[in-house]
């Protein structure tokens, strides 16, 4: 009864075409926002934010990223987590050759090497999609993944090849609790988050969707798909690269160059099916639920007295996601955002059924 | 001639890789005996490749599924293999290993591909790579996730052959002799299945066109269920081969990927083309890793070679986009 849009009357184009039209949305969004950016740095644990909402974050942004390819533009990768390591290792490289640079200018950097490299392995998109498109995206994981680990100028000549950063620094303020990470990886998430929500409303974003849908018809109607789909894979990578940099900088800390394989990019796939292809929203779904469910299994058989090993514990993982994608991509092929979505229309109609 | 001239950036890529092929030999980078040493590994490994990319030639033609599991099938046929075999004598223990392979294509047809008919083929893509995590997860938690043995019965020391020819012989394994006569009989069995049998030609059929295939009353369940029958049995004879020679273990998948860039180099379609694709691919990347290297590593300062984790891939990558359809596939690719 009280999620209605009786009685909001739209006077202008402007209020016609806002992206949350339901005043009640706006609400919810804004009171989701100060309760991510006021509530929870206040009562979560340290634990919790490092462990679970940081790395929750840092990958619903480069699910994101890849949503924005795969969702809206309809191209797979499987090439993502490498784009990711292109750019943790590119952002590690600006910071120790230029160290003057700001933290955020050296993200943004990095986002635009990995846009660079993204587009690069994107060309064969223009000639071919679908499955042979997926093996091609794989070329690039496993050449990239190889780049890091042999290349020693990457790695500044680290004899281990893993690479460790300082506690981020931005004009003499330090990032170094759990809450003042958690702070400066929402702010850019939240950011990046409106930037793609409001690119996918646009121009850019219908070209998008028009490739996805149909190509041959998206380029009579005067789609150029040369534009929108190295563009669509520049700015998918850029947004991964920056969720590899932040992931890096903010989350590992030290990594190497097996932090960004295959499985990385496999489950990057996985959140977006899971929590919706061609959906912002859903982004966010698949990652909490990615990063969540390994937890959950951890804890659920000591509630029940049952302690499983490690081991068996990442098998009944692995066995569990497998079911559930399959699982989503029966039932429900747009996955959790669609599930979101019902609710609201449901909840719109209450108490009536139609 | 006029097809050639249409052709020339096939041809020039295929020119290259002869030439890099014999390169080693031709600038006298190493003794004749060691090079030929070196293509017969990578023909030996190819024969792998091929046996793993046949499994997905064979369900890509059935039923138009790109089976990202076929990997997954392999690691599982192989661990239940290694692990019955501790119970048992081998031919028993393959040949439980069989019907496991068969219940779990009947599970598969009956529980993914049935809900998932006349979806698009990335759709069951993903539900194939949902698949291999089930299966991955499945075979280690009922088998275990050691490393296992297979052992066949064959001698393992390699021996020196052709002596006369070339200085100091040619080091072989008779193993790998022993899995390329295998695969070479897997391959003659399945053709001749395919061409003599009258479920043979129902798949045949099914592979050319489903809809007419299903009117003319040739059961497309029943069908799909052969076929990841003897994808499974083929994923099951790769995996027992691969097993005895390098143990069971997680890292067979990995290997088993590779079969993707064969099946793009031959053409998704063909049987033939999942052969010779494999054998350049095993080729290629060993000639590679060996010679080309070496040379990287001076030229670029790097920490060691390991070029065989990317190269096929990048052979793969580069045939796309001068031939999409791969060596002997059907040109039907869809192109914007």
């Amino acid at each position: 009864m009280l999620y209605r849009e009786n009685g909001q009357f739209k006077a202008t184009y402007v209020a016609d075409q806002q992206m949350l039209p339901i005043r009640q949305d706006r609400i919810f969004m804004l009171a989701l926002l100060a309760f991510a950016f006021v509530l929870v740095p206040m009562f979560a644990s340290d634990y919790l934010l490092r462990a679970i909402i940081v790395p929750f974050l840092i990958l619903s942004l480069a699910a994101l990223g890849l949503n924005l390819l795969t969702g809206y533009c309809g191209q797979v990768s499987l090439g993502h987590g490498a784009f990711m390591a292109v750019g943790a290792y590119a952002a590690y490289n600006f910071g120790l050759r230029i160290p003057e640079l700001n933290f955020l200018v050296v993200l943004v950097l990095g986002g635009c090497t990995a846009a660079l490299v993204g587009m690069l392995f994107g060309i064969p998109s223009l000639r071919i999609k679908g499955l042979y498109l997926a093996v091609a995206t794989l070329a690039a994981q496993f050449f990239i993944d190889w780049v890091f680990a042999r290349v020693k100028w990457f790695t500044n000549n680290s004899s281990s090849g893993s690479v460790s950063v300082p506690d981020v620094t931005m004009l003499g303020f330090v990032f170094d609790s759990p809450e003042r990470k958690y702070l400066l990886v929402l702010a850019i998430v939240a950011l990046f988050a409106l930037l793609a929500k409001n690119l996918v409303r646009g121009h850019v974003g219908r070209s998008w969707m028009a490739i996805r849908d149909m190509d041959v018809a998206a380029e009579v109607i005067g789609i150029r798909p040369v534009y929108a789909k190295l563009s669509a894979f520049a700015v998918s990578s850029f947004y991964v690269g920056v969720a590899g940099a932040l992931w890096g900088f903010v989350h590992l800390g030290s990594w190497e160059p097996l932090a960004f394989n295959i499985n990385l990019s496999l489950n990057l796939l996985f959140m977006i099916i899971i929590g919706g292809l061609g959906s912002i929203m859903g982004s966010f779904f698949g990652a909490a639920f990615i990063v969540i469910l390994p937890v959950l299994l951890n804890q659920i058989p000591a509630w029940f007295g049952v302690p499983l090993s490690t081991a068996m514990v990442s098998h009944l993982e692995f066995m569990i996601f497998g079911a559930l994608i399959v699982f989503f991509l029966i039932v429900e092929p747009h996955g959790l955002a669609r599930l979101w979505a019902i609710g609201k229309e449901k909840l719109r109609l209450w108490p009536f059924p139609h | 001639m006029e097809k050639l001239a249409k052709n020339w950036q096939v041809l020039a890529l295929g020119a290259v890789l002869v030439a890099g092929l014999f390169a080693p030999l031709a600038t006298g980078a190493s003794a004749p005996g060691f090079w030929v040493e070196v293509v017969l590994g990578g023909l030996m490994t190819g024969v792998l490749y091929s046996l793993v990319a046949l499994g997905f030639a064979l369900i890509f033609k059935a039923s138009g599924v790109f089976n990202f599991a076929q990997g997954a099938m392999v690691l599982f046929a192989a661990l239940s293999v290694a692990r019955l075999a501790e119970m048992m004598p081998l031919w028993a223990a393959m040949a439980v290993g069989i019907v496991i392979m068969v219940a779990f294509a009947w599970l598969v047809e009956r529980l993914v591909l049935r809900p998932l008919v006349n979806q698009e083929g990335i759709a069951l893509l993903m539900a194939t790579l949902g698949v291999t995590y089930f299966l991955d997860g499945f075979g280690q938690t009922v088998w275990g996730s050691d490393i296992y043995e297979i052992n066949l019965g064959i001698p393992k020391e390699p021996v020196m052959i052709l002596e006369r020819i070339f200085d100091g012989g040619i080091l072989v394994n008779k193993e790998d002799f022993v899995a390329a006569v295998a695969a070479g009989a897997l391959v003659l069995a399945l053709a001749l299945f395919f061409q003599k049998t009258s479920t043979g030609r129902a798949l045949r059929a099914v592979a050319d066109d489903h809809q007419a295939a299903q009117s003319i009353g040739i059961p497309l369940n029943r069908i799909w269920v052969i076929v990841w029958s003897i994808a499974g049995i083929v994923a099951l004879v790769a995996g027992v081969i691969w097993g005895s020679k390098l143990g069971v273990q997680f890292s067979l998948q990995l290997i088993a990927l590779k079969a993707l860039p064969v099946v793009i180099l031959g053409g998704f379609t063909s049987i033939a083309g999942a052969i010779v694709g494999g054998l350049i691919i095993g080729v290629g990347e060993k000639v590679a890793e060996v010679f080309l290297a070496p040379i990287l590593v001076k030229a670029f300062d790097l920490a060691g070679g390991g070029i065989e984790n990317w190269f096929a891939y990048v052979l793969a990558l580069l045939f796309l986009l001068v031939r999409p359809e791969g060596l002997f596939g059907e040109k039907r690719i869809d192109r914007v």
